[in-house]
């Protein structure tokens, strides 16, 4: 260390404080994500499966099939793969690459000691929650939009860019078709963003990662048991893995906004208190990791 | 208000754990200008007492005002003006030195972004600084957590433990460069278990035992304190020993190789010195006798349950295992 290096400049500098906006932090929570090798498994999620369908249908000899109009049309119009694929996805991958990130963007920092070092600097520490909410959102937001741009531009090019059908049979434009895909992924994005709300709960509580992410499918699958609970049918349109499925109104003819206002609401009754409790749990914990 | 508010003030800082008491009752007063040496076993409290400094953990009772500010109060804004570590630093492995001093400016805000290579080439960091924090020794991070901390311009640095971990030439380094920081103004409070580096670093000490201060005030004081005892030589340590001996005020006379020792109050020195003279007697010289910051230590806290803090008198408790190292009492 160079004793004999000059120090008077770095010290003792009265320096006017300003606190950073949360957007830097924020940005700078994106950045730690981007030189994480981890955060790619979950992209790569949303990546690798539209290409394995695609490659998988364009095999088959025999196409349709199922309950899903779209699933008919695979072979008419490539719009229909990434609406496939969003009903495919919405269940479980999804999910499992937006807790990847939420359940552990609280949880490792604090594992690491790193947390100690940020809540020193000039932030407060709900500054840097916020930071971290949005951060595990972008990714879910990411991974979504990665998914679907994935599948749209492989099944238009293997199946082309024509008209699709919708679910009341009506037909649409290929352009009006590809901008309700983007509006599907969207309004998917509503019940994911509630997944990652619990995951952020999870990380913040547990303090461990794997807990958090682990734990934060367990509650999904969790929810999604019960819709298959006899006798429970009454709770089914309040919860979370019921929501998946909302932007299906989008593709009728005429659009069918209620499963959208619905799922809104509903969402809102999981994310909410789930931020409101990782945000307290946060603000009030003492950070004695690493 | 807090212009002038002293860097640090604890006041009936106390946490606790359930049924365990890390800290009970820390009163702490670090002065501006203060390289103030926190010391004490390992599980005394320091770490917890700095942490709740930092306002990482909230204190069961009490409150810490960094220059008038409390940071579980007021968060970041108490914390202007102050930086440093707690335990080592951690650092993100996978970014490199200066990628994370890059994030640590940016929550810093104001300009210490521009500091950056400033405060690398200060720690000697400057060619490593694009390698990740994952390849990087103990020594490096430790280098890399003082820069992180003067990246902050600050007035108050709180350091746990920065020479731990560290070869000899890195501690010398950081104990001169702790010393020069604190010639630049800046306000040190240093938390160690190297006893010479506080004693050569520090002006003022605080030492905690089981979560209790056991003393807290100048170095100087403390080491004034560890006994009443003078050397003596002289021209004719025979005579001199028959001289002190008859002299009231002058106890526990004894010869040794390289003259006398004995314990008295300073007016009997005094009285002594006129009494060899006249006995024909010549100093050569006579100084009291200073306990080292080891010995003094060690008195304080290996008392085990017999550890009782200095009494007004200033008579510390009769050193148990003094002679031993510390990093003997360490590894207990």
């Amino acid at each position: 260390m160079s004793a004999a290096a000059p120090v008077a400049v770095a010290a003792a500098r009265p320096v006017r404080w300003r606190r950073p906006r949360t957007l830097t932090i924020w940005r700078w929570e994106l950045r730690k994500l981007v030189s994480q090798k981890r955060t790619y498994l979950g992209l790569a999620i949303g990546v690798v499966f539209p290409l394995i369908f695609v490659l998988a249908e364009n095999l088959r000899h025999h196409h349709g099939g199922g309950d899903n109009i779209f699933f008919s049309e695979i072979t008419q119009s490539g719009l229909a793969t990434p609406v496939i694929t969003l009903l495919l996805e919405s269940a479980f991958l999804l999910p499992l690459a937006a807790s990847l990130v939420a359940g552990d963007i609280v949880a490792t920092e604090d594992g690491n000691g790193t947390l100690k070092m940020i809540l020193t600097r000039s932030v407060d520490r709900g500054q840097v929650f916020a930071a971290k909410v949005l951060a595990a959102m972008t990714y879910a937001t990411l991974a979504v939009f990665l998914s679907a741009l994935t599948a749209t531009v492989a099944g238009v090019a293997v199946w082309g860019f024509r008209h699709v059908v919708t679910f009341s049979g009506s037909v649409v434009s290929a352009p009006r078709g590809l901008l309700l895909v983007f509006a599907a992924n969207a309004c998917f994005l509503i019940p994911l963003l509630a997944v990652v709300s619990i995951g952020v709960l999870l990380s913040a509580a547990t303090r461990n990662s794997a807990a958090a992410v682990v734990g934060t499918l367990a509650v999904t699958l969790l929810l999604a048991l019960v819709t298959v609970i006899p006798g429970l049918e009454g709770a089914r349109p309040y919860l979370l893995t019921t929501e998946y499925n909302n932007w299906h109104g989008l593709l009728r003819t005429p659009t069918d906004w209620a499963p959208i206002w619905h799922s809104l609401w509903v969402c809102a009754l999981y994310a909410g208190p789930a931020l409101a409790a990782a945000y307290l749990v946060f603000l009030r914990r003492d950070v004695a990791g690493g | 208000m807090s212009g002038e508010a002293p860097p640090v003030q604890a006041s009936g800082l106390v946490k606790r754990y359930g049924q365990i008491v890390a800290v009970d009752h820390v009163d702490l007063s670090v002065h501006a200008g203060d390289v103030y040496g926190f010391l004490g076993p390992n599980g005394a409290g320091k770490t917890t007492t700095l942490r709740m400094a930092l306002g990482l953990i909230a204190p069961t009772e009490g409150s810490v005002q960094l220059f008038g500010r409390d940071p579980m109060r007021e968060g970041a804004r108490a914390l202007q003006g102050v930086a440093g570590f707690v335990e080592a630093p951690r650092f993100y492995p996978y970014l490199s030195g200066r990628k994370n001093l890059e994030l640590l400016a940016a929550l810093d805000g104001a300009d210490a972004r521009e500091r950056i290579d400033e405060v690398l080439t200060i720690v000697e960091l400057a060619p490593r600084a694009g390698q990740k924090v994952g390849g990087y020794s103990h020594g490096m991070r430790q280098r890399l957590g003082i820069a992180a901390a003067l990246l902050r311009s600050p007035r108050l640095l709180i350091l746990d433990e920065p020479a731990t971990g560290l070869d000899p030439a890195g501690m010398r380094d950081m104990r001169l460069l702790i010393r020069r920081l604190a010639g630049e103004g800046i306000t040190v409070l240093l938390s160690s278990h190297q006893l010479p580096e506080v004693q050569e670093l520090c002006d003022r000490v605080a030492i905690v035992d089981a979560g209790r201060v056991v003393y807290e005030g100048a170095l100087a004081d403390l080491r004034r304190q560890g006994g009443a005892g003078y050397l003596l030589h002289t021209t004719d340590d025979q005579r001199a020993l028959s001289v002190a001996r008859a002299q009231p005020g002058i106890a526990r006379v004894a010869a040794g190789e390289r003259g006398l020792r004995f314990e008295a109050e300073e007016r009997s020195v005094g009285a002594l010195s006129l009494a060899l003279a006249g006995a024909g007697v010549g100093i050569v010289a006579l100084m009291p006798e200073l306990a080292t910051l080891e010995d003094l230590f060690f008195r304080l806290t290996e008392g085990g349950n017999g550890a009782t803090p200095p009494s007004d008198e200033g008579e510390l408790p009769v050193a148990r295992g003094g002679e031993r190292g510390f990093e003997e009492a360490n590894a207990r």
